[in-house]
């Protein structure tokens, strides 16, 4: 059996989920065996239907009132137990926070070597795979031997894909042996935030500001041209160590990770930690001083150019209406 | 209250990464190294709760003995102490990191971990293995929460949030406990001149740990710098002169304005 870690919102699985089990599918498909998954909290018995049109067979749902909130360890220790009694070949998660942590516990405390970040999978005796390093620049191909495979799929690398046959999933609540000290990390509370304007993993375009900016008063003309584009402004890691933008608005392999139709790269030179954040964005254009600058060979279109006065420019010809 | 920081020295590539000729690892001859930015915010987390709670900070590493580099770097912005545990450069898995990290935390105990908070970066720069943190913490013992993006000890709770959708979850841990912390999280110190030279004199605690074997695992077969179809960008002009063309590309071939 494979097993895959479902997290939902209210029943419904979220995206990385199902990207992971799609992965987890194909795992099932190579090996002949069952899909099956594990859910956590209230809702959790509502996903059934959903998690049947990606081919599960049977929902592993924990049954103890304690696990509704999230206990990484308590989660962790229910897998392991679900891993001790069911004994599937390998249990797949999605690469999201919860999943990393919960399957990194499941590791350490069945002493199981654990591969995050899955891109590719081909399941036999041992499993041979790729996954991603330095934040998604670099592919690292490797062989997994283990009694239990534990893998987790790298994140927006799978499209979630439905089975050819829908099944109807048994929900099987499943009882622990949890100790209360399995319990001592677990969310206290949810402090909401407040969030104005459109998010950077979520707008359609981002104007990023590098050290070429030169200063936080001139990141002016970059929210003017994200204005006028109905997008929103970015920044390298360089800007934001020179404290010239929070590092909320980072872009990069320890920033956010945007996924825009357009990516308008001013005054950022194009180091890969940078570009491994903005890979998804369908056309990048950049605007350098530097005809040389690495970032001329990744962009889709450039302007070879000072920014202080190519954006102006822009904007006022963005402006005028026709 | 005493900290430790873990770091690991990587290379610090820069816009494209060469590998060496065997695909087996990046072509370090002509580059810098350094830590990764959530490890540098762990040092400054180390730093700031320690001088806040009366105690000392640590950084510990696990790598060649180059890594000193790394070490001194830590000590320059003012943490107390620097262990090396020494490696023949070979890469580590998190398995036998963790392993050897615990074990050098916990001999250093007199009555109890020698540690009150342990800090480490949300995932290695390199391997981004997302497990160090947690594999150690359950070999100590301890509480872990990872991702981190705020972080306070008061009255001795550790109180640490996290991203999620909208907002942000809190988690409060006894001590002693152990982090993951994410860039953000707070503004590492820059080393002035005068802390980088004394730190240059300071004294770092080394030792050989044993690379422990582990049956199965994970066997590397070789690297890949993927495909990311580069080529020349299509230039639209230099300067103000290819305003228009830019105007032009956005309104009718885009179509995002
Ligand atoms: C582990 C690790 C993680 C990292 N994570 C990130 C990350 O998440 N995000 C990130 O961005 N970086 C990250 N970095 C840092 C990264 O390696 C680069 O140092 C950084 O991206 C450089 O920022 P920059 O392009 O703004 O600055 P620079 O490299 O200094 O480039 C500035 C560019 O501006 C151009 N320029 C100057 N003046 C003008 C002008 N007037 N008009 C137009 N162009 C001009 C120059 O030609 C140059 O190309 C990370 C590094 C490491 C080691
Ligand atoms: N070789 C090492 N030496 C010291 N700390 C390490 C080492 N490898 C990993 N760590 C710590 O563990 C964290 C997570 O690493 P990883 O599990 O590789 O993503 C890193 O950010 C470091 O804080």
């Amino acid at each position: 059996m494979i097993l895959a870690f479902v997290e939902h919102t209210g029943g419904t699985p979220t995206e990385p989920s199902l990207e992971a089990l799609t992965l987890a599918r194909e795992l099932a498909a190579d090996t002949a065996s069952r899909l099956d998954a594990v859910v956590f909290g209230a809702e959790g018995a509502a996903t059934a239907d959903h998690l049947g049109t990606y081919g599960v067979e049977t929902v592993h749902h924990a049954d103890d009132e304690r696990l509704d909130t999230y206990a990484p360890e308590a989660w962790a220790e229910s897998v392991g137990q679900l891993v001790d009694t069911e004994g599937p070949e390998a249990v797949v998660a999605p690469g999201t926070d919860r999943g990393q942590e919960v399957l990194a516990h499941v590791g350490a405390k069945r002493d199981l070597p654990v591969v995050s970040n899955c891109l590719d999978v081909e399941a036999g005796e041992t499993y041979e795979l790729a996954r991603q390093r330095w934040g998604g620049s670099l592919v690292e191909h490797a062989v997994l031997d283990s009694e239990t495979k534990l893998l987790t799929a790298a994140e927006h690398e799978f499209s979630p894909s439905e089975a050819d046959t829908v099944t109807a999933p048994t929900v099987r609540p499943f009882t622990l042996e949890l100790d209360e000290s399995d319990f001592r990390v677990s969310v206290d509370r949810v402090e909401e935030s407040d969030t104005t304007g459109v998010a950077l993993g979520e707008a359609r375009v981002v104007v990023g500001g590098g050290r070429g900016v030169g200063g936080p008063d001139d990141y002016d003309k970059l929210e003017t041209l994200a204005d006028r584009l109905g997008g929103t402004v970015g920044a390298s890691r360089a800007a934001v160590n020179e404290g010239w933008r929070p590092h909320e608005d980072q872009i990069g392999q320890t920033g956010a990770k945007i996924s825009p139709d357009l990516y308008i790269a001013c005054g950022i030179s194009g180091a890969v930690q940078h570009m491994v954040g903005c890979k998804g964005a369908d056309n990048i254009l950049a605007i350098n001083t530097d005809p040389e600058a690495a970032i001329m060979q990744k962009a889709d279109y450039a302007v070879v150019g000072d920014l202080h006065e190519v954006v102006p420019e822009l904007n006022a010809a963005l402006g005028k209406e026709p | 209250m005493d900290t430790l920081a873990c770091i690991k020295r990587v290379p610090d590539t820069g816009a494209k990464i060469t590998l060496t000729d065997d695909d087996q690892h990046i072509d370090a001859s002509n580059l810098g190294f350094t830590i990764s930015p959530h490890e540098e915010c762990a040092v400054e987390a180390a730093i700031q709760q320690a001088e806040a709670h009366e105690g000392t900070a640590t950084v510990l590493s696990l790598g060649p003995p180059d890594a000193e580099e790394q070490l001194r770097t830590g000590l320059a912005m003012t943490a107390d102490e620097a262990v090396l545990l020494e490696t023949e450069g070979e890469e580590w898995r998190p398995r036998e990191t963790a392993t050897a990290i615990a074990d050098a935390v916990r001999d250093d105990a007199d009555a109890n971990l020698g540690f009150d908070l342990l800090l480490f970066g949300d995932e290695s720069a390199d391997a981004g293995n997302h497990q160090v943190g947690v594999r150690v913490a359950e070999a100590l013992d301890v509480p872990f929460v990872g991702g981190v993006s705020h972080l306070d000890v008061e009255d001795g709770t550790v109180v640490a949030k996290r991203d999620v959708t909208g907002g942000m979850e809190v988690y409060e841990l006894d001590l002693p406990a152990a982090v993951g912390v994410k860039e953000g999280v707070n503004e590492p110190r820059y080393a002035s001149m005068r802390a980088k030279m004394q730190a240059r004199k300071q004294s770092i605690q080394r030792s050989d740990p044993p690379s422990s074997e582990f049956a199965g695992g994970i066997e590397k077969l070789r690297l890949e710098a993927p495909d990311t179809g580069e080529g020349d960008a299509e230039v639209l002009g230099e300067g103000v002169e290819a305003v228009q063309a830019v105007a032009d590309l956005l309104e009718n071939e885009l179509e995002v304005t």
